[in-house]
Formats: structure tokens, sequence, C-alpha cells
């Protein structure tokens, strides 16, 4: 498979492949979150492939304790996005998987140097178009009050903002990308960053404890006013959904790619 | 069955919503103090990275310290007994006690004689042993475990307490007043400080260069508790020990302000040797440390100085308290350290857990919880402790995912899927419509919407 260039980098630098990973649920309950993502990088002149035969990070085996059934799949995405010099994924969990997860599982494996380049390669959509693609323009207006859901994988384990807890401040990527968007109002919230309580397999194994932390969450955003809750991860999303459509509440839920494509009306 | 444990016990305390509602925001407050506080210092983060080092270093080091300590410990002219486990411990203590034929003792916080059930062993032998801390005083009474480390009786309110003074210590019916019910505890307790024969104490920190131990309390009770009775029994599990005297420093100014938001805690005491006539004993105590430090995915936790914050910080904690966790340390560390006790008792609790990673940022010593939790879930995965169902469900989902084809032939059950009436497809087995919606199942997948979407653009 021959990859494109990058239109985007070729005048300032060589030529980037860039590959465009879309997880599993995504994929499969959220496809207008995969559109929008493409929506935006062909927005910002930002050449890209998907390759066709793509489908999970490994992540929902791995977190139930089941490694040994991650590892066909971790071979199967360096496999797929070796040859690429950028991937971009539209999930701060599935981005954390591959980039730290990865390397844990293959330590000692034979091929680890070939899983670390694609997994150190590996970014979160609003972390490549802040550290490597860094956008300063976006040409989208979102009138409305947003709630930022920090995801806690790509809060602690990609940094792409500053967790509560640690006292050394960094810069909050998701927000500085929205903050290019026009008219939109980000709101504070009381608890900037409490875990929403979906925790893939703990949604189903804790369902009480994970539903009141999605309720506390999403009452936290209603307080604050919040018209749509946004966060650079659609499994939260997905759960708090859930949860506010049961309860039929005022908020909704909207993916930081479909704001910053200008998808979200 | 064991994996229901912590579940069923969340589902219990969330029934009682505006209790645990307050649970949630009593210790979220002490969260954000904890944050305050640790605002105020402008190193913070190099501070803990300090102390994450000196525990390490002094962990692989243990056998070293642990022999300096006691070295020093004996010339100051103090006792030190050796326990291999809680056994020994409990017995090292009766016969100190036998010994001296003591028959009243006070006792202040210490998390290692609740590890070994110290108290029902000694009542066992005709020793009475009070509780000196407000709050272990208070469980005591209400004769129940602590359901957090710091503040052991944070599962109940005021009302729940007065209630309890008026059942044992005949305090006035109805009244709740925190300070008319410190002066009744206050009252009772001092008349037990003064009939105490012995004091036993925990230890936060013995310091192996001076073989003396520090004691760190809010209430002052363990100087009283030590200092009115001529003997003294210190109790430590052997990871308390530090190389440096200096290294206090680092420790004292992380410990209070991790675990309440204190700069310091009122009093931070500390004792090198008996006073003149009187007795001092420290036992050692290893019930299973040693084992740890043979597990290198494991033997970070223990680092563990027992502040509490990532209890406060664990928001499945702080929604299902302290007891849901059934073992004597719950929340986050607790998860990590019950299953080396019981692997099958304590199965449920490296689950009870999202994984969100605010105990290890939160942690003073940088213990890697959350990720010990992930690990303790593949070890019991390779331990074949996966349910067949669930272990068939992993298999099969695996299969689907790495062959595209059988990937794709998902689109069509998604179809299947829709077809279900709402009775089936929200009955009570499926967890996640208890309370949620499920997602809308979209008619396309975005493989096939960005096949269209490729194809458009090429036809224009």
């Amino acid at each position: 498979m021959e990859a494109k260039t990058s239109k985007y980098f070729s005048t300032e630098r060589e030529p980037m492949k860039v590959g465009l990973f879309i997880p599993c649920y995504i994929d499969q309950f959220y496809p207008q979150v995969g559109m929008a993502t493409v929506q935006l990088l062909e927005n910002l002149n930002i050449d890209f492939e998907v390759p066709s035969t793509q489908t999970c990070c490994g992540q929902p085996m791995f977190n139930t304790g089941c490694t040994r059934e991650t590892i066909g799949l971790i071979d199967k995405y360096v496999k797929e996005y070796q040859e690429y010099d950028a991937i971009i994924c539209p999930s701060g969990s599935c981005t954390a998987m591959i980039r730290h997860h990865y390397l844990d599982i293959k330590k000692e494996a034979k091929d680890f140097e070939q899983v670390r380049k694609v997994a150190e390669k590996t970014y979160e959509l609003c972390e490549f178009l802040h550290d490597v693609a860094k956008i300063k323009e976006l040409n989208i207006s979102f009138p409305h009050k947003v709630g930022i859901h920090q995801g806690c994988h790509g809060l602690r384990e990609l940094k792409l903002g500053s967790p509560s807890e640690i006292m050394s401040k960094q810069v909050d990527k998701i927000a500085n990308m929205l903050l290019l968007v026009k008219d939109v109002e980000i709101m504070p919230l009381s608890r900037t960053d409490e875990c929403c309580g979906f925790g893939g397999l703990f949604s189903v194994m804790e369902p009480e404890i994970s539903c009141r932390m999605g309720n506390d969450r999403i009452n936290d955003h209603l307080n604050s006013h919040v018209e749509v809750m946004t966060s650079a991860d659609m499994s939260c999303l997905m759960h708090m959904d859930g949860l506010i459509r049961r309860r039929k509440l005022p908020l909704r839920v909207k993916h930081i790619a479909e704001i910053l494509a200008g998808m979200a009306e | 069955m064991s994996l229901q444990t912590h579940p069923q016990h969340a589902k219990t305390f969330l029934q009682d919503a505006p209790k645990a509602k307050w649970h949630d925001q009593a210790l979220w407050f002490l969260r954000e103090k904890r944050d305050t506080s640790a605002k105020n210092v402008p190193d913070w983060e190099a501070l803990r990275e300090q102390a994450s080092r000196i525990k390490a270093h002094t962990i692989c080091h243990l056998d070293m310290y642990l022999e300096e300590f006691e070295k020093n410990a004996t010339k100051n002219g103090i006792f030190i007994h050796w326990a291999n486990d809680a056994q020994e411990h409990n017995e090292i203590v009766l016969n100190i006690l036998q010994k001296h034929s003591v028959k009243n003792v006070v006792k202040s916080k210490s998390m290692l004689t609740e590890e070994c059930h110290l108290n029902i062993y000694l009542e066992n032998h005709g020793v009475d042993v009070i509780d000196t801390d407000l709050g272990e005083r208070i469980i005591q009474l209400n004769n129940e475990p602590p359901s957090h480390i710091v503040v052991p009786a944070i599962h109940l309110k005021k009302e729940e307490i007065g209630e309890i003074f008026e059942k044992h210590l005949h305090s006035e019916k109805g009244n709740a007043d925190p300070k008319y019910l410190t002066e009744t505890a206050r009252t009772h307790l001092r008349e037990k400080f003064l009939n105490a024969q012995a004091g036993i104490s925990g230890v936060n920190f013995a310091v192996a260069e001076t073989g003396g131990i520090v004691v760190c309390t809010n209430e002052g009770n363990a100087d009283l508790g030590i200092s009115l009775p001529p003997l003294h029994i210190a109790c430590m599990g052997i990871e308390k020990v530090i190389p440096k005297q200096k290294d206090l420093a680092v420790f004292l100014r992380l410990l209070a302000r991790s675990a309440t938001g204190q700069a310091i805690t009122t009093y931070s005491s500390h004792f090198n040797a008996p006073r003149p006539n009187c007795e001092m004993h420290i036992i050692l105590v290893d019930n299973g440390r040693s084992d740890l430090l043979a597990k290198k995915d494991f033997l970070n936790a223990l680092k563990c100085i027992r502040c509490g914050a990532c209890l406060n910080t664990c928001p499945v904690y702080r929604r299902s308290g302290g007891h849901s966790y059934e073992y004597t340390i719950p929340g986050p560390i607790g998860s990590t350290l019950a299953p080396h006790k019981d692997i099958e008792q304590h199965q449920s609790l490296p689950f009870a857990c999202t994984l969100c990673g605010s105990c290890t940022s939160v942690c003073p010593v940088k213990i890697d919880i959350h990720d010990q939790l992930l690990k303790w879930r593949e070890m019991f995965d390779l331990k074949g402790k996966t349910s067949f169902s669930k272990k068939l469900g992993v298999k099969l989902l695996a299969l689907v995912l790495k062959t595209p084809f059988l990937y794709r032939c998902m689109n069509h059950s998604k179809k299947l899927i829709k077809l279900l009436p709402r009775f089936i497809l929200y009955s009570k087995l499926n967890k996640w419509s208890l309370e949620r919606e499920i997602p809308e199942m979209p008619k396309k997948s975005f493989q096939q919407l960005y096949k269209e979407h490729k194809k458009k653009k090429t036809n224009e």
C-alpha cells in the first residue's frame, strides 16, 4: 500500500505520512465522530489514510486482565501502521493503551523495538493538532456553553492537560484546541477532572457506582449551565449520554472532533 | 462468587443516597484541602520524587536498615522484638503485658494492630484495651472495623455518633453537638488514661540512624497514653523504617498535607528511649511484607506511609465506603495489598476501580497503585481465575476484532439488535441498561461511510 504525503507538512519539513486509527466502538456506534475527524483533517489540509482492516487497540481485553488475548491485536496494529510517520487516534484512552501499555505488554518480546516505534508515533487527535501540526487557527464557530470532560487516560497517562493532583502545571491541549473555535464559552466545573465512572468493564461489573459517578459528573455540568459536554474520549461520553437520555436531561454530548470540524450542530 | 463482593456492598452503600453523597463530599473536602496545602509547597513534585526515592532505596536495603535500627534502639535501652506474623505479634504483646501483670491498656491509633486483630486477641486473654483516638474509640464502641486509615469513623454522621455515645457513655439523648460529644469522649477517656498500666502505640516512622520512633497524631492521645503508664509497646510493620533523621524533613512535610491538608500533624512526637524506671518495647512485624519484596510488580506498595490520600481521591471509595472493601486497609492501596493476603477472598478489589489513575497521581511516595491493580487482573487471569463465560466472551471478541471479515459482520448483528423489543434489550440481565440507554445503533459503520466519502471525492 502506498501512502500519500501530507500537504500540510510538505512546505515546512520532510513529507509526513499520516495514518488515522478509528477505534472499534467509534467505528460501530459513533461513525459521525470518525467522519468529523476526517472532515477536520481535510479542513486543515492534512492528508491521511485509513487502513481498511483496522479494528481495535485491544484495551477491552487488556483491562479485563486477558493480556494473552491482547497480543494478537497489538501485532495487528503494528503491522497496519508501521509504515506511517504519525498515527492519529480520536480517543485518549485507546492512544494511552497503545503508547503506554503496548510497551508494558511487549517489554520482554523480541519485537519490542518495532512496537515501541509505532507506539511512540501514535497521537491523540488534539495532541497531534497541538504538538505536531501546531494548529493556530480554525475557521469554525460554535456559540454554546461547553464543559470539557477530561478522560482519565488522556489526562493522566498522555498528559493532555494538568491533572488536579499534580502541582506542576501543564498546558491543556484540549482546551487550547477548543479555544480556537469562535464564540465558544468554556464553563468551569466544580471538580475539574473527576472520573465519569465508565471504566470499560467496570461499567457493567459495578453498574451502581458507575452510574452514580456518571450522574455526579453530569450534575456538575448542569450546575454550571453547560449545554454541550465534550471530551477527547467518546467512551466516557457514551456512558454519560446513556444516563442523560434515560433521565431526559437538557444536555448534549459531542466529541471534540465534532466541534473542531464544525459538525456538532 | 467472590467477584461479586465489592459490587454488592457498594450497591447497599449507595441505597442511602443522601448519606452516600455526604460521604463523597466529606472525603472530597479532604482532597481539596490537600490540594490547597500541596500548592503552598513550591517544590511539591520534587518532594514527592525525593520521598519516593528514599522509600525505594530503603525497601531495597530493608535488612540493613532494620538491623541498624535494632542496634541503635537497643543501645538506647529499648527492647526490640521480631514477629513473623500477626499471631506472633499478638503473643509478644500479651507476653509483655502478662509479665507486668497488666489488665488495662490504652492504645493510640495503629493500623498494624488492626491488621493483626490485636484488640480481640487481648480481650480474649482478659486484657481490657481502650482505643484512645476519638474515631477509633467510636468504632470500638460500635464494634466495627475502621472504614478509613486516617479518619476511621468517617462513615458515621454525628447523629449516629450521638446514639453510640448515648448507648455506651450515657450522653444526653438526641444531643449530636460535636463539641458536646467530644467533651463526653474526653471525660470518659481521661479516666482510662489515668488507670492504664500500659500504653500501646503505632509507629509512623522508625529512624535507623537514631533507633527512635515518631508517632504523628492530632489529638495528643498517643502522648498521654505513652507518657502516663510505665510501659510502652510500639508496634510497627517493618516497612516503616527510614534511614536518617533528616529524612523526616521530607516525610513529615508530605504526610499531614496528603492526609488532611494540614501543614503538619498537631503532635509529631519522637520517642528515642524509655523514661527513667519505665520500659519501652518495639515489635517489628513482617506479616507478609518480606514476601512482597520478592514480587517486583508489587513491591512498591511497601513505600506506603498510610496517609489515606488515595482513599480520599478515589471516586469509587468515596461512593462505596471503606467497609465495602472488607479489608483492614480499604481504598486503592488496600485493593492492591489485600489479594496478597487472600487471593480468593479479595478477588473483586482490583476490579473495584475505573483505572482513572488519580490514586497514583496523588500518592506522596509515588506508588503505581492503579497499574498494580491492572497487574492483579492479569495475575488472576494467568492463574485461571477468569470465569469460563468471561473468558469465552473475551476470546470470541478478540477473534472477531482480529479478523476483519468477522468484524465487518458486526454491522449486520447491529441490525439484529435493533430488531429486539425493548423488554429484552433492557432486561434486568443487561447491567448496562439498568440506568442507561444503550447507544443508538447507526445503520453504517465509519468504515462504510468513509469508503463512500472517498468514492465521492475521487468522482468530484
